[in-house]
């Protein structure tokens, strides 16, 4: 176990030396750069060389990316171009943000997906199971983005009952010592400001979970529908435990397997997804932080966001990995 | 059945309930709350180390300048001085207001005045970067040890404190330009104590951008001001609260909230929602949703930008008057105005707008006119239809030209009914375009424009036409010189003759063809009263109040 822990992070080196490479040059294919974006009118052929000069734009290639790897390596993702701010700095504030949102999706999709798709499995070929089809096809299909004006039209604009952007209500006074939000409010025991926090993923993370909980569902059906139908499932029956038992301890549980591993990769997606969602609640995460990073050209906070993004995606697969482990005493990891 | 029903029901009143979130402002524990939602976060909160919008709208609340603009209008009047002037166009003296405090407690003096020019002129190294002290290099253009061979002669040269309430700037050369510029953000007055306490003068670049390394920029600016910083959360909110010891009219809003909403919509849906009381930066498109919803309203912004039709002039036969008369007089400027800004705009005459002192109704107009148009490119000799390669940004929509491509075609068929013949061309706004418009290689013709820093009118017609520059491809001596005397000019009436006659030059000349000026749009709830606009962007909070308050 710990020799493939240690196999599969060293493979971090090369995964993450592609990433680099990718986002480096992919970011200076785009056209513009942080001159020309950030002066607009006023950027004069002479300024707009002193920018390219400044942010070393005017060095061959190969030595931008070098010193780029060099620096990187340190451990120091530079100086956001618009903002001024260390990138690793806005990483600890939006970063929060952004797992809150995702972890408040997935668990979104896994409180409602599992028992969906456990049902669905139930009552196979049932009006339950053609809805909940249809229901999971129409959650893939609609796009993220509108599902969430959709949301925010209905619940914050029209009915009022929940805000329309941002993390916590504004005129709130309190302390984020983590800069995750619901951890802060439960570690200095502020409920008002928890069911505040709460109130502002609720429907961000609705509009985010609902390809996950519609993959979910399907998927946990077809591993139940899978799973029931094995010998061992049909032993346990046979044994006389009871139909509770059986589901919980052998059905359940080895359907899960599949389960867990699309909630892995779905996690890893979420971040994506977050870039629209984030925009059109407001919500000060990555993915906002990211989309107006790609407006300004903004290369340190677009090499150092989306390499920590890789780090973290390729440590969410590792942790799914290990989970089966878990799960399923069956698989050894060597 | 019943049973689950009503229990239904109910959770949903009780869901409801609990959901139902406090709309903002009105009154809390500490007084007014008023919350207005602007693009993004302030940079920094030392307003000489900054030059964005987002950072002078907090910082316009907590300093001060000497001198300050008239709510809604780019006229000086007042401000830290009561009064100003100069003999000689260089040594300009200004009586300091008597009794005025900074938040930190320590008193505003002509000493605190020099203190502040003195720490910029000083400014070495990182600070001398132009993404630190742009406003500085713009208006006073050098430092007393410039460590960059871009930068010029300092414009300023030394401050002298005359007892406590008199300051004397000295220039080392005439001029009057700097005195409006004077109203900027970027030029008011900081506490000497609490910069030095919280080291405000401690900056480096990193990876070639300026970053202060001291807390004041941060989390300690202190002013003058009719509120004072009480916290910024990044990516939240900057809070500001009531200074109850300011000198003038104390604000009748004890708390000011500026969350940053990026987005267009959300920032108009947050309006909607009332969980803000008002929101800038409002789009076109935006305007008639704020219209039709009974609960808002929209406060203009005097225009303070102009739209316009390049002409080069280095390329023949725009070289000629006559042609590119026949230009001015084939844009349907009119006709664009009306179809595609929303009412929000009115035809431009001049290169400046209407609000600043110098624009002059005596300039040559152009009207529409095909048949004109055409019978001055035959009087050129030229064989109709004449070529002109004529060049349009796409990817962008700038406050003068929500939308560039439209402008484009209404003018593309104007100029065809004119005796042109319209090769059309474009080019992303980034980075091509600007380029291609400031390097002269935009064509013929092409569409720009330009919103002004501050209320002179040397930020408009001398930053275009002062001096030669590749966009235009002329030399005009007569134009260079009246522009250059005007700036210097220290006595009002007499720039503004100045500018007047050189309105009326450059409109003779026709470089360009003037077309809009647009006016921004800001949204409020009806419930806020006193909500002034600036030209420039810097709008006060101090006048704020809820009706019924």
């Amino acid at each position: 176990m710990l020799r493939y822990l240690v196999r599969r992070l060293l493979l971090l080196v090369p995964i993450l030396l592609g990433v680099s490479l990718l986002i480096f040059f992919w970011i200076r294919a785009l056209p513009g750069g942080p001159a020309e974006s950030l002066l607009g009118e006023r950027a004069t052929p002479q300024l707009v060389q002193v920018y390219r000069h400044r942010y070393g734009l005017d060095k061959p290639i190969y030595v931008q990316y070098w010193s780029y790897l060099k620096v990187t390596a340190s451990g120091d993702l530079g100086v956001s171009v618009a903002s001024r701010r260390k990138v690793i700095d806005e990483i600890k504030v939006k970063f929060p943000a952004t797992v809150e949102l995702a972890l408040t999706a997935m668990l979104f999709a896994i409180i409602i997906g599992v028992p969906l798709g456990f049902l669905a499995a139930k009552w196979h070929g049932g009006v339950f199971d053609n809805v909940s089809l249809v229901a999971s096809l129409i959650g893939i299909s609609i796009p993220i983005f509108f599902l969430a004006i959709i949301l925010k039209y209905i619940f914050a604009i029209r009915l009022g009952w929940l805000p329309s952007v941002g993390r916590i209500s504004i005129t709130l006074d309190t302390k984020h010592p983590t800069n995750f939000y619901i951890l802060d409010a439960l570690i200095q025991g502020q409920w008002s400001v928890l069911w505040d926090v709460i109130k502002h993923l609720i429907l961000p993370a609705i509009a985010l979970g609902s390809i996950p909980l519609a993959i979910i569902t399907r998927i946990t059906r077809a591993a139940v529908l899978d799973v029931q139908n094995e010998d061992y499932v049909r032993t346990a029956r046979a044994k006389g435990l009871t139909p509770q038992t059986v589901d919980r301890r052998h059905v359940l549980r080895n359907a899960l397997l599949p389960v867990t591993t699309v909630i892995g990769l779905q996690t890893g997606l979420l971040l994506s997804g977050a870039v629209l969602t984030e925009t059109v609640f407001a919500y000060p995460g990555m993915g906002s932080w990211l989309r107006d990073a790609i407006f300004n050209r903004d290369y340190p906070v677009l090499q150092g966001g989306i390499l920590f993004l890789a780090v973290i995606f390729v440590l969410v697969n590792l942790v799914v990995d290990l989970t089966y482990a878990i799960i399923n005493p069956r698989i050894r990891y060597s | 059945m019943r049973t689950v029903s009503t229990r239904l029901a109910l959770a949903l009143v009780a869901f409801a309930a609990l959901v139902a979130v406090g709309t903002a402002g009105g009154a809390s524990k500490a007084g007014p709350t008023f919350i207005i939602a602007g693009a993004s976060d302030p940079t920094y909160l030392d307003p000489a180390l900054v030059s964005d919008g987002e950072s002078f709208r907090v910082t316009e609340q907590i300093f001060e300048s000497l001198v300050s603009l008239k709510p809604g209008t780019t006229l000086i009047r007042p401000g830290l001085a009561t009064k100003w002037g100069s003999r000689n166009g260089k040594d300009w003296t200004f009586q300091l207001r008597h009794g005025v405090k900074f938040t930190d407690n320590t008193p505003f003096n002509a000493a605190a005045v020099c203190a502040n020019f003195n720490r910029q002129y000083n400014f070495r190294g990182p600070f001398q970067d132009s993404t630190a002290n742009y406003y500085w290099q713009a208006v006073f253009l050098g430092y007393k040890h410039n460590d960059s061979s871009g930068l010029s002669t300092s414009l300023y040269k030394s401050c002298t404190a005359k007892g406590k309430y008199t300051a004397i700037l000295h220039l080392s050369s005439k001029s009057s330009s700097f005195l409006p510029a004077l109203v900027i953000s970027a030029f008011a007055i900081q506490s000497p104590t609490a910069m030095k306490k919280y080291g405000a003068n401690q900056g480096e670049l990193r990876n070639g951008t300026f970053y202060p390394t001291g807390t004041y920029a941060f989390s300690h600016p202190t002013g003058t001001g009719p509120f004072k910083f009480k916290t910024w959360v990044i990516g939240q909110k900057v809070e500001l609260v009531r200074n109850n010891s300011y000198w003038g009219p104390k604000p009748k809003i004890a708390r000011v909230i500026i969350q940053p909403i990026s987005n267009n919509t959300a920032r108009v849906q947050a309006l909607q929602s009332g969980e803000v009381n008002g929101a800038d930066l409002i789009q076109p498109t935006d305007v008639p949703t704020i219209q039709k919803d009974s609960k808002l309203k929209l406060v203009n912004r005097p225009s303070f930008n102009v739209a316009y039709v390049t002409i080069n002039s280095a390329h023949a036969p725009f070289n000629k008057l006559a042609v590119r008369q026949a230009v001015a007089y084939g844009l349907n400027r009119a006709g664009v105005v009306k179809s595609f800004y929303a009412g929000r705009a009115q035809v431009a005459q001049e290169f400046m707008p209407p609000q600043l002192f110098g624009w002059t109704n005596k300039v040559p107009k152009y009207p529409f006119n095909p048949t004109k148009a055409k019978d001055l490119l035959k009087s050129a000799g030229l064989t109709l239809p004449v070529n002109v390669d004529f060049w349009y940004p796409t990817n962008v929509s700038r406050p003068y030209m929500p939308s560039p491509a439209l402008n484009f075609q209404a003018f593309s068929a104007s100029l065809e009914q004119s005796g042109f013949h319209v090769i059309p061309h474009s080019a992303p706004w980034r980075p091509d375009y600007v380029k291609h418009v400031n390097d002269g290689t935009a064509g013929d013709l092409n569409l720009i424009g330009w919103t002004g820093d501050f209320g002179d009118p040397d930020n408009f017609v001398g930053t275009f036409f002062k001096v030669y520059h590749p966009q235009w491809g002329f030399h005009n001596s007569a134009i260079f010189n009246i522009l250059a005397r005007a700036a210097a000019e220290t006595n009002l009436a007499k720039r503004i003759a100045l500018y007047q006659k050189a309105n009326i030059i450059i409109m003779k000349f026709l470089p360009g063809v003037p077309y809009a000026h647009s006016r921004p749009a800001l949204g409020f709830q009806k419930k806020v009263k006193g909500y002034v606009a600036s030209p420039v962007g810097t709008d006060p909070f101090a006048g704020i109040y809820f009706g019924g308050q």
